[in-house]
Formats: C-alpha cells, sequence, structure tokens
C-alpha cells in the first residue's frame, strides 16, 4: 500500500541547521564544542607562551628534591631531608585526618542537636536553636579563630598543672586526670603497647603490624558480628522468633579484641608534667584542636538542621501506625521512622562531609600544615612552582571529593526505599 | 422496682452547675512547666542540664559584658578603667576599640573623605534591588537594576565616567542588534549582537572611550584595589557574585538537564569540578595562576578576579540547587509546555523556570549565605577582609595590641545580622510564593 500522505522531498538547505529541530541540536553542540575546544587551546597556548617568557618549565621533578621544612604533626615519618612527595602525603595525611575526625564528631553532634532541637522540652530545643543559628550564620573561620583564641589565651601554661611543693595544690588539675588543657598543646593519653609485631617496610611507607594485626582483628568480628545477625534474621523468617543476638554481638565485638591488646600488653599512657612539658602522652597542637572543634561545630549546626529536616518528613502518620501496631518506641524509631528519615538526611549528609573536607583547607589560619599548607604552601613557595602545585593540590582534592560522595552514594543507594 | 423508676421518671436537670477554673496544677505557668519542661523523668534531666549551662555562660558573660568600656584610648586604658571601677580582679569588654575603629571595618582603607561613595552605592543597591524583590513596583524600574552594576562600579572604584559607559555601550549595541533582527532572526541577532559587542569591548570601545575622555574629561578621584578592605570589600565581591552567578547557575542547571550529550557532559564536568575543590584553591588560581591562562603581559584587578572566581564557585553550587528544583517538578509540566506548542525557551520562561526556582529558593539563598561568608577567605589571597585582615591590622597597632574577643565578637555580629536576614527574608519569600494549599 502507497503512504496515503507523500512524503515531503528530503532537501536540504543550510537554514535548516538553526531552524529545522533535527538538525539544530547537533548544529548547535559542534558550535559549542569547538568554542571550547579554541577556549582550551587559547588557554593551553598562553601558559605555554608565559611559562616560556617566565623560562619555567612544566614538570613535577621538584617533587623528589629535598624539602627541608619541618612539620610539627606527622602520622608517617618525615624529616627536613625528606622529599617534597613526603611532604605532599604528610599533608594529606593530615588533611584526612581532620576530615574524619571532623566528620565523625560533626555528625554525632549534628544528630544530637538535631534530635533535641525537635525535644518537647521548651528549654533544651531553644538552646539548641540558638546554637544552630548562631553557627550557621557566622563565617567557619571566625569559629576558627575564636576557639583557637580560646586554646592559646584562655588555657593555662603547662606550668599551672605543677603541684606547689608547699602545699602539693596544684593551679590547674587534668581532666579525669587523663586530660590537660594548655596554651601549647592539649596533652591526651597515648597508647602503646609493650610486644609490639614491629613493623613492615612497603617503600612509600611503612605498615605498622600491630596497629595492622588489631584493625584485622577489628575487620573479623565485624564479619562475625554480620554472620550472627544473618543467622539471626533466617530463624526469624523461619520460626518468627528472634533470638536474643545483643549479648553475642557485645561478645563478638569486645573480646577478640580484647584478647589481643592483653596479648600485646596494650597500656594507656597517661600525660604527665616532667620538667617543661608534658610527656608520655601525645601532645595534640592547639592548630588541630581549634581547627577540629571548630569544623565538628560548624559543621554540626548544619547537619542539626539536616537530620532534623529529614525526622520532620517522616509523616505522623508513619509513627502512629507503628503505635497502633503495638511498636514500642525505641522499635518504633529503629524500625520505621529512622530507616524512612535517612532517606531524606542521607545525601545532603554527604555533602557536608564533602564541605568539612574542603572547608579543612582553612588550615592555613591557625597555621595546621595540611595539604594545602604542606603542597600549596611551603612547597609551592620554596619551588615557585605555582602552576604544578595549584594543579596538583586541585586534583587530590577532587579524587578525595569523589571518593566520599561515590562511597556514600553507595550506601544512599543501599538505604533509600526500593522501588520500581 | 428500681429498673421501673429509672425508666418511668427521666432525670433532667434544671440547674446549670457554675462554671469552675480548672485545678490550679492544670493552668498558667505551672501547667506551661508541667508540659514543657517537667513532662517525664528525662525532660526533668534536660531542663537541669539546660539551665546548668545556661548559667555557666552567663556567669562568664554577664560580668564580662556588664563591665564594658566604650570610652578609652588604648587597651591599657580600657584595663585601667576597669580595674578602677569594679576592682583589680574585674574582666571586661573593651569596646573601644570598636569606637575608634569601627571605621575601618566598614571600609578598610578606603580614604576617609569618600566614605560616601561606597555608602551610597549600598543604598542605591537597595533601591536597584527593589524592583526584583518586590513584583509590587512598576517593571520599568527594572532599567534601574540593569543599570546599577555601571553606577556601582563607577561609584566604588572612581576615574573616569567613560570606563562604565564604555562597558555599557557594549551592551546597548548587544540590545540595539537584537531587537532590530528580532522579528526576523531572533537567534541570528542574539548571536550577532553579542559578536559585536564582544569586538566592541575587545578592540574599538577602549579607543574610543579615551577619545571621548580626552576630549570631554569627567572624572571622580579613583580608589585602588588595595584601599578597599572590610565590609565593603566583602559586601562588593558578595553583592557581585551573587547577581551574576545567579544567571549563570540557571544556565549551567539547563545545560545539566539538557538532551544534547556535549553540553550535559561540559556543564557536569565544570560543575563537578569547581563543587570538589576548595574554594581557596580556586583562589589561589586567581591569584597565581590567572596570569599564567592568560596571554602574556595582562594583569587586571586582584579585587575582579577574586569575584569571577567566586562567581564561578557559586554558580556550580546553585546550578545544582536549581537542578533539584528542576527535577522536583512533575513531569506533566513539561508536557503541557510541548502540548501548548511553546518552543524550549518559552516553555523555560514561561513554565519551567518559575516554578523551579520557586522551589530552589531556599537552596539558592543558603548559598547567598555561604558565599558571603566565604568573602572572609579573599584574606589568603592578600585582600583586607574584615574578620582576619582588617582585625589584624587593628591589632597590629600598638594601642591595641592583645585584643581579642571584642573584634571577634564584634565583625561576628555583624555577619550574624547579614546572614539571618537573608535567611528570614527567604522564608518571607517561601510563604508568599506559595501556591499549594497543604
Amino acid at each position: 500500500m502507497a503512504d496515503a500522505v507523500e512524503r515531503p522531498k528530503a532537501s536540504f538547505r543550510p537554514s535548516m541547521l538553526i531552524y529545522d529541530t533535527r538538525y539544530r541540536s547537533l548544529t548547535i553542540q559542534i558550535v559549542v564544542f569547538a568554542l571550547f575546544l579554541a577556549g582550551a587551546a587559547w588557554l593551553v597556548d598562553n601558559t605555554v607562551r608565559n611559562l616560556a617568557v617566565l623560562g619555567k618549565t612544566f614538570d613535577f621533578g621538584f617533587l623528589g628534591q629535598r624539602a627541608g621544612y619541618d612539620i610539627a604533626q606527622r602520622l608517617i615519618p618525615y624529616s627536613q631531608n625528606s622529599t617534597h612527595a613526603r611532604a605532599l602525603l604528610v599533608g594529606l595525611l593530615n588533611t584526612l585526618l581532620i576530615a574524619v575526625l571532623g566528620c565523625l564528631a560533626a555528625t554525632i553532634i549534628g544528630v544530637i542537636v538535631g534530635v533535641l532541637r525537635l525535644s518537647s522540652n521548651w528549654i533544651v530545643a531553644r538552646l539548641m536553636a540558638v546554637y544552630v543559628e548562631i553557627f550557621r550564620n557566622v563565617p567557619l573561620l571566625l569559629w576558627i579563630l575564636l576557639i583557637y583564641t580560646v586554646f592559646t589565651e584562655a588555657s593555662p601554661a603547662p606550668n599551672a598543672f605543677r603541684p606547689d611543693p608547699t602545699t602539693g595544690e596544684a593551679d590547674r588539675s587534668m581532666l579525669l586526670g587523663l586530660f590537660a588543657v594548655t596554651n601549647r598543646y592539649t596533652a591526651i593519653p597515648g597508647m602503646s603497647v609493650e610486644h609490639g609485631l614491629g613493623a613492615l617496610d612497603l617503600g612509600l611507607f611503612t605498615l605498622n603490624l600491630t596497629f595492622a594485626a588489631i584493625v584485622g582483628v577489628l575487620i573479623l568480628s565485624f564479619v562475625a558480628r554480620a554472620l550472627v545477625l544473618r543467622h539471626a534474621a533466617a530463624v526469624q523468617e523461619a520460626t518468627g522468633r528472634r533470638p536474643r543476638t545483643w549479648w553475642k554481638s557485645a561478645l563478638i565485638l569486645i573480646l577478640p579484641v580484647a584478647i589481643v591488646l592483653f596479648a600485646l600488653g596494650f597500656h594507656l599512657n597517661v600525660p604527665e608534667l616532667r620538667g617543661f612539658n608534658f610527656v608520655e602522652g601525645v601532645n595534640v597542637s592547639n592548630s588541630f584542636m581549634a581547627l577540629w572543634l571548630a569544623l565538628s561545630l560548624y559543621t554540626g549546626a548544619f547537619i542539626a538542621e539536616i537530620v532534623r529536616a529529614g525526622i520532620l518528613a517522616v509523616s505522623r502518620g508513619q509513627s502512629e501506625a507503628a503505635f497502633a501496631l503495638g511498636l514500642r518506641p525505641r522499635r518504633t524509631m529503629s524500625l520505621v521512622i529512622l530507616p524512612q528519615a535517612l532517606r531524606v538526611i542521607i545525601p545532603p549528609l554527604i555533602s557536608q562531609f564533602l564541605n568539612l573536607t574542603k572547608n579543612s583547607s582553612l588550615a592555613i589560619a591557625v597555621g595546621y600544615l595540611d595539604l594545602r599548607g604542606t603542597l600549596g604552601g611551603i612547597t609551592l613557595n620554596q619551588t615557585g612552582r605555582e602552576l604544578e602545585c595549584v594543579l596538583l593540590m586541585m586534583l587530590i582534592y577532587l579524587m578525595i571529593s569523589l571518593i566520599i560522595s561515590g562511597g556514600m552514594n553507595v550506601y544512599n543507594s543501599r538505604v533509600k526505599l526500593k522501588e520500581r | 422496682m428500681s429498673d421501673t423508676h429509672a425508666q418511668t421518671t427521666p432525670f433532667v436537670r434544671e440547674t446549670m452547675v457554675p462554671q469552675a477554673p480548672p485545678p490550679a496544677g492544670q493552668t498558667g505557668a505551672v501547667r506551661w512547666l508541667r508540659q514543657n519542661l517537667f513532662s517525664t523523668w528525662l525532660n526533668t534531666i534536660l531542663t537541669i542540664a539546660g539551665l546548668v549551662a545556661i548559667f555557666f555562660l552567663l556567669r562568664g558573660l554577664v560580668p564580662w559584658l556588664a563591665h564594658s568600656v566604650w570610652n578609652a584610648n588604648s587597651l591599657s586604658e580600657c584595663r585601667q578603667i576597669i580595674a578602677d571601677r569594679w576592682g583589680p580582679d574585674a574582666t571586661g569588654a573593651c569596646w573601644a576599640v570598636v569606637r575608634d575603629r569601627w571605621t575601618q571595618w566598614l571600609f578598610g582603607f578606603y580614604p576617609r573623605e569618600l566614605y560616601w561613595r561606597p555608602v551610597l552605592a549600598l543604598a542605591l543597591m537597595f533601591v536597584a534591588a527593589a524592583p526584583v524583590l518586590f513584583p509590587a513596583l512598576p517593571r520599568r524600574l527594572l532599567v534601574l537594576s540593569l543599570l546599577y552594576p555601571f553606577v556601582g562600579f563607577w561609584l566604588l572604584w572612581g576615574g573616569s565616567i567613560w570606563t562604565p559607559v564604555g562597558g555599557l555601550v557594549g551592551f546597548v549595541i548587544w540590545y540595539g542588534v537584537w531587537t532590530a533582527l528580532a522579528s526576523r532572526a531572533p537567534f541570528i541577532g542574539v548571536v550577532l549582537g553579542f559578536l559585536l559587542a564582544v569586538f566592541w569591548w575587545l578592540f574599538l570601545g577602549h579607543d574610543v572611550m579615551r577619545l571621548i575622555s580626552d576630549t570631554v574629561p569627567y572624572g571622580i578621584q579613583s580608589v585602588r584595589s588595595d584601599r578597599f578592605g572590610g565590609f565593603v570589600l566583602s559586601l562588593t565581591i558578595g553583592v557581585a557574585a551573587i547577581a551574576m552567578s545567579l544567571p549563570m547557575g540557571i544556565a549551567l542547571a539547563l545545560g545539566r538537564q539538557s538532551d544534547m550529550f556535549l553540553i550535559k557532559t561540559l556543564c557536569v564536568g565544570f560543575i563537578e569540578f569547581i563543587r570538589g575543590v576548595p574554594l581557596i584553591t580556586l583562589l589561589f588560581t586567581a591569584s597565581l595562576l590567572l596570569n599564567y591562562f592568560l596571554p602574556p603581559g595582562t594583569s587586571f584587578d586582584i579585587i575582579l578576579r577574586v569575584i569571577i572566581m567566586v562567581t564561578l564557585f557559586a554558580a556550580a553550587y546553585i546550578a545544582e540547587v536549581i537542578r533539584g528544583g528542576l527535577a522536583a517538578l512533575p513531569r506533566g509540566q513539561y508536557e503541557a509546555g510541548d502540548a501548548l506548542g511553546l518552543n524550549y525557551f518559552q516553555a523555560q520562561r514561561l513554565i519551567i523556570l518559575p516554578q523551579a526556582l520557586k522551589i530552589s529558593i531556599p537552596g539558592i539563598v543558603s548559598t547567598f549565605i555561604g558565599l558571603f561568608k566565604d568573602t572572609t577567605l579573599v584574606i589568603f589571597v592578600g585582600l583586607l577582609d574584615p574578620l582576619k585582615g582588617i582585625t589584624d591590622a587593628v591589632r597590629a597597632s600598638f594601642d591595641w595590641k592583645g585584643i581579642y574577643w571584642e573584634p571577634y565578637i564584634f565583625v561576628g555580629s555583624i555577619f550574624f545580622l547579614f546572614c539571618f536576614g537573608m535567611s528570614r527574608y527567604s522564608m518571607y519569600l517561601e510563604r508568599r510564593l506559595k501556591r499549594d494549599h497543604r
């Protein structure tokens, strides 16, 4: 059968590239791509010419040179004679350390404050609202500087913890007998083992076998616990009764680690004032404490709002239905409210974690040597390689961000509502 | 027998029981306390903990504020006054530093006799923003908003009036070409107008304007960028970046939602890159690297560079916020646009964007608040922000050496007022624009 409508003749006019919707998108894309390439070429060409004028080259050879500066806080061995690459690594680890600890503390603060802000207690709800509003509406830099000032100005010198020889009383006493906040550092208990397992040299860094053993045992415990929980779920599905698991979980989580720690001769080193300084424990620099507290409190305020919004987003009918079914409040929370609230909470929470990680670059304000302080600060100034340093720094931050958001997105897709 | 009695004689009440007040435990303050503070034992513990926290906060704060000193010439004088009045151990706030140096916190090192110019620029900004913020005003006033960037630039930096006029002429050319061709070929009109405007800005405008300014020289005292500081700097960067990042963010969001693969890829790449790096690295790029990327010998103003980078930064975040708004719109809205026979731009302008932007208002405003707070980071590229830059400058003077809390509290409260005000305005806007009756 012939077509009822005669097809228009396929004739192509150049104007159709713009006015025919079939071709227009192609035209636009080609033009935009050409413009993009031209722009990129222009930038690269400019850079090449500028580098030639300055007599500089574009290479990362400087990373292998001797750094020649000190880094106070380091998680891996480092000295002045180490290379810039190693300084970079130290800085990166410092960034990651503050990011991980900050995210942990911020989440804890945020969840507590977010729940308390919804509390029926008038005073507590108002107090939390004041905290959230004050921290959210003032620049983070101010909190970092302010807390740094509190530590350096308002806290006593280590000397104040020395008991007076005549009376036996010290001006200040240590918090719980374990922590001492001074104007130079915060002394916290250190951890050490008597029978260490030694270290394994892996070239770039050395692996502390003692630490690795503890972490390995912990991981194994968690796997075992997961198996126990899975078994409990299977029993519940088959018989309708869930066996009690809490004591098994507790045992599995605590006992193996305790045994390993005992076998290794683990003990806490309580800081002790000897001479002019605290020894034995770990002395955490004030810049780290200020940065960590400020980041956690600031981000915690944002997370509190996210948690509050997430809980409010679960409609009232859900908890009423759960109560009607006879669920107790705690189970209602864990089985009905939280799973639904988490779907709302997780995505913005990810971006808060990212923000915290990126904001840790404000370490510059208190002189904490993180990635920005080592690679983007001293290394950059010493070698004069602005282009390489800043590009590398951006790339590393980008990688961290993408890894965090990737990991959290996997988690998000696991907790989100399964729907078609 | 009692049964029959109950059925034969109905009980009818003949007198009303007089209204009685509720029991004393169920009224007024007592009831409120019971309900809100002591309903359960957990609640009681929380109340007591809250009261203890408030007590400790106030115990330090109240005497310190009560012992405030407003008139003094140096910190030591302040301390002397406090010691004289409230005893040697008393501590107190020394607000005299704010009274002495507040102009620096507001204006940085802007010439003292020219303070009226940033103030006027700020006042005019509200005039220019009014037609945008309040739709009740006549639409013609939008011309003021469009002219404001040039006026504001001229007032802040000064110099020859022909510099901003030259910039303005480029836009006039663009608009003129567009309207001239609007009826026949709108798309070509926009592109051609843009090309002509760029040609004017790059090649022609500079010489023509120099010629004019030689014959009719008119200008006001120019102020170099390194004299800027304090809240004038923060507001300049913040307002400029806010104004420019919104349209750019909308364009990026639309690009990200686009069906065209290349456009989408470019937008996603840009957004993810900018959102993945800290603002500080972008500011470093502005101060250290921009000279590498531009033709040799080019150098332009550091404030301008920072504004560009902050704009790019904010635009990426706004794009994501608006993408959320676009995604939240029901599919039917897009289909309705198609069904009405609207083209892409008409559908976006008339149906999609008004709704999507309305949904995104809270996110957009919180991005703006974040941006305004982030203007304090310009200290790290050597500009005098109010928080660290000016405060350090003040503390460096011999008179005020050793002062800590007062400057931070002062600057922090101003930031708080701005940001809190913005967030309240966004709530007002949200309520006003609310169309669904839920």
